[in-house]
């Protein structure tokens, strides 16, 4: 459904993201892990929309279309999802206005008529249950006032409500206890289809004891080193980055020498 | 709200160049939606019975004379006409103002009616239908339940709904010409203590020249079972409008009054300068509610009303209230602070205020609590909201006079920034003379976040829709304290003024 080529961007001239490539097949689990500053968080709201970087070369396709050329909403409404790592506070907008409002736009998009008051305070209350978010939340503003793991709840129960075919969840385990960590990550699990994907942008192992991955790349300094699978992450989790650096910079230079 | 929302994180890497960047692709999109048009721009081709241009004695006796009047007003007019002429317009607000040349202006047009309607089918039917355009039927059957409407065009009331309903409980809701036959003593009694002649010089030229309005009295212990509204249309070219609403709540009665206005679109600039007095007596409360949303001019700042306008109430007796509510989208140049006078003791002032501003509009907007009676407490929230190259000032007093021991104000201003070309600007004055008053100030300025419009965007909400969002989650609180109808209209309006999508 998503297939990345030779993706390259610069913010302000600085390169962040040097030829990514990356194939999300349907149904599949992809982990994205690396050291910080490596490109995890541009490529996922690159991936979202946020023009706030210059692409300089690659492409990438969602279901078979230039999803690039896609407006942020127009992605929204086609299916994906970013969860984000600080997701931002709305004073004075209900999250049920927020909801509602975002929820009716996908109907729309898909042809089909707003849903009424009540299907959708009921269609609030299965979501609410089925990501054991505390109700009283959904009744105030979005995310304002709530502490880290309520926004991050938050996200997954809106993950919930939209139901997407991809959701890329950019360190969504960040700032999380382990009984928060328990509850995102079976919210996700619960909430993956056959034909539903997820990439897990993460800096730790943890998460992915809970959400198991099909794939695990390693990012770092805007290329994707590794590709293996799940065990990966374990390898990574013991030996920390440090190899990872170290391998990279050996192919680095024997790139600069012998140029392909 | 606390400045613009960039919390770091996904976005902070980079984050001097990332706004740069942004700025430019955020402010086209706000460029686009915040140039909206004005929906109720249509002029009614009517016969008007006008006085000629020009301001002079003549024309304010001619006025008294058209309007029948007895002699203690037309020296009320003449005293404050004279006063008039040695005053200056102020000068401390912060707008520009082009000179107004007040020889000419029309200060007095009535549509001509071929007979005096002695009910409301026996309107002009060409009336009628302006009214329902603006969406006021004045057919009582047709209408909200439960709000009677006084509306008046230029400078006369046309139709006063429920008056008869209303008069089983005592209530007087009538025109201020009709009052002033009818009821003289009253009017007598009230017109001009609140804001006098000489408070300033549009009240001073209000007074000379006021044309209608309306006006209304509340019994002793009546809580009044409807919402009561005036409903203010300028039609006429080279016209101003005078108005004058007096509005009085006896021992505890109760009151909840709304008051909507919108203009013609025209190339000229045409003068609104209002005067509304507000008395609530003893154990007394008064809601009183505005949704003003007259023409704004073009987006080159071309034409559009000048408001300049007197509103006071004063809270006479002890535990009694006043509440003001203001919901600001129109005019070229907004003047007006909606003030309360606190002389009861324990009585409450309370203003609560959504200010927009866009293109080229500019608003100097805010209240006057004047605290004189002991524990009398004051709350002011204002939230200004400036787009395109508009200004919006908030300018407030709290004063703290020496025997109002107790004393408590809060005040709450905020302001939004849409774009980078607006301005916001707050001043607050306060002046305390008692040890024992408390007084809590709280200011925010904060841009609207591309990181919210983007997080909208995520969802699927469209960059229109999510500044519709924002901006009315940012004006709920005053929006809350509108009568539920009204609030449904306020918030359409909210979004209208800042968006390009008018139907």
């Amino acid at each position: 459904m998503l297939v990345i080529d030779n993706l390259k961007a610069s913010i302000n001239g600085k390169q962040i993201l040097k030829g990514i490539s990356l194939h999300v097949k349907e149904g599949e689990v992809h982990a994205i892990m690396g050291p910080n500053g490596s490109g995890k968080s541009t490529l996922a709201a690159i991936l979202a929309g946020r023009e706030f970087a210059a692409i300089d070369g690659g492409s990438v396709s969602y279901f078979g279309r230039n999803l690039l050329d896609m407006a942020p909403e127009e992605r929204s409404r086609d299916g994906l999802f970013l969860g984000f790592q600080y997701p931002i506070e709305i004073p004075g907008v209900s999250m049920v206005n927020f909801m509602k409002t975002a929820i009716n736009e996908h109907r729309k998009y898909r042809g089909l008529e707003p849903l009424s008051a009540s299907d959708f305070l009921k269609l609030m209350r299965e979501k609410k249950e089925l990501v054991e978010i505390d109700s009283t939340l959904t009744n105030r503003s979005v995310n304002e006032g709530f502490s880290g793991g309520e926004k991050k709840k938050n996200e997954i129960f809106q993950m919930a409500m939209l139901e997407p075919r991809l959701a890329i969840l950019d360190e969504t385990d960040s700032g999380l206890d382990i009984d928060a960590l328990r509850i995102v990550a079976n919210g996700v699990n619960k909430l993956k289809r056959k034909d539903s994907s997820v990439i897990v942008i993460t800096h730790y192992q943890r998460l992915l004891d809970f959400i198991v991955p099909d794939v695990v790349h390693v990012l770092y300094d805007g290329r994707i080193v590794k590709t293996a699978g799940k065990e990966l992450a374990l390898e990574l989790e013991e030996k920390g980055y440090d190899w990872i650096k170290k391998e990279a910079e050996k192919t680095e230079e024997s790139w600069r020498v012998n140029p392909q | 709200m606390n400045g613009n929302i960039c919390q770091g994180g996904l976005f902070t890497l980079q984050e001097s160049t990332v706004s740069e960047n942004m700025e430019n692709d955020s402010d086209k999109i706000l460029d686009e939606v915040t140039s909206g048009d004005y929906k109720y721009g249509f002029y009614t081709d009517i016969e008007a019975d006008q006085i000629a241009k020009g301001l002079n004695e003549d024309v304010v006796r001619m006025i008294s004379q058209r309007k029948g009047e007895p002699g203690w007003l037309l020296e009320f007019r003449l005293r404050a006409y004279r006063h008039w002429l040695t005053m200056k317009m102020p000068g401390w607000a912060n707008l520009k103002i082009p000179e107004i040349d007040y020889q000419d202006i029309i200060y007095y047009s009535a549509p001509r009616q071929k007979v005096a309607p002695g009910s409301l089918d026996e309107i002009d039917p060409e009336l009628k239908k302006t009214f329902d355009r603006l969406g006021i039927p004045l057919d009582e059957q047709k209408h909200l339940s439960g709000v009677a409407v006084d509306a008046v065009m230029d400078s006369v009331s046309v139709a006063t709904t429920f008056r008869e309903t209303l008069a089983e409980m005592g209530i007087i809701f009538s025109s201020f010409s009709e009052a002033v036959k009818e009821y003289p003593d009253l009017v007598k009694r009230y017109l001009g203590s609140v804001v006098p002649y000489t408070d300033n010089y549009f009240a001073a030229l209000n007074s000379a020249v006021f044309s209608d309005g309306s006006f209304c009295y509340i019994p002793k212990g009546v809580r009044c079972p409807m919402e009561l509204s005036t409903y203010f249309r300028i039609n006429a070219a080279n016209t101003g409008q005078f108005e004058r609403t007096l509005l009085v709540a006896d021992e505890e009665s109760y009151v909840s009054y709304l008051e909507g206005c919108t203009a013609p679109m025209r190339d000229e600039n045409q003068l609104h300068a209002a005067v509304v007095e507000i008395v609530s007596e003893r154990g007394a409360e008064v809601k009183y509610a505005t949704v003003q949303n007259w023409y704004p001019g073009d987006k080159n700042g071309r034409g559009g009303i000048y408001n300049f306008v007197t509103k006071r109430g004063i809270c006479k007796g002890d535990n009694s209230k006043i509440s003001w509510t203001q919901v600001e989208t129109g005019s070229a140049i907004t003047w007006k602070y909606p003030s309360c006078i606190l002389k009861g003791d324990n009585s409450v002032g309370e203003f609560y205020s959504v200010a927009v501003t866009n293109n080229h509009q500019q608003a100097d907007t805010g209240t006057k609590m004047i605290h004189i009676g002991r524990n009398t407490r004051s709350t002011i929230v204002s939230k200004g909201i400036s787009a395109g190259v508009s200004q919006n000032s908030y300018r407030g007093l709290v004063k703290v006079l020496k025997k109002a021991s107790g004393a408590r104000n809060f005040s709450q201003c905020d302001s939004l920034l849409l774009g980078d070309k607006c301005g916001a600007h707050t001043f607050p004055y306060i002046e305390v003379d008692n040890q024992t008053a408390v007084i809590e100030h709280e200011a925010t300025t904060s841009k609207i976040g591309e990181d919210q419009i983007f997080y909208c965007n995520q969802r699927g909400i469209s960059t229109e829709d999510a500044i519709g969002l924002i901006v009315n989650g940012y004006a709920r609180e005053v929006i809350n304290k509108l009568p539920m109808e009204f609030a449904v209209e306020a918030q359409k309006l909210l979004q209208i003024s800042l968006e390009g999508s008018v139907g």
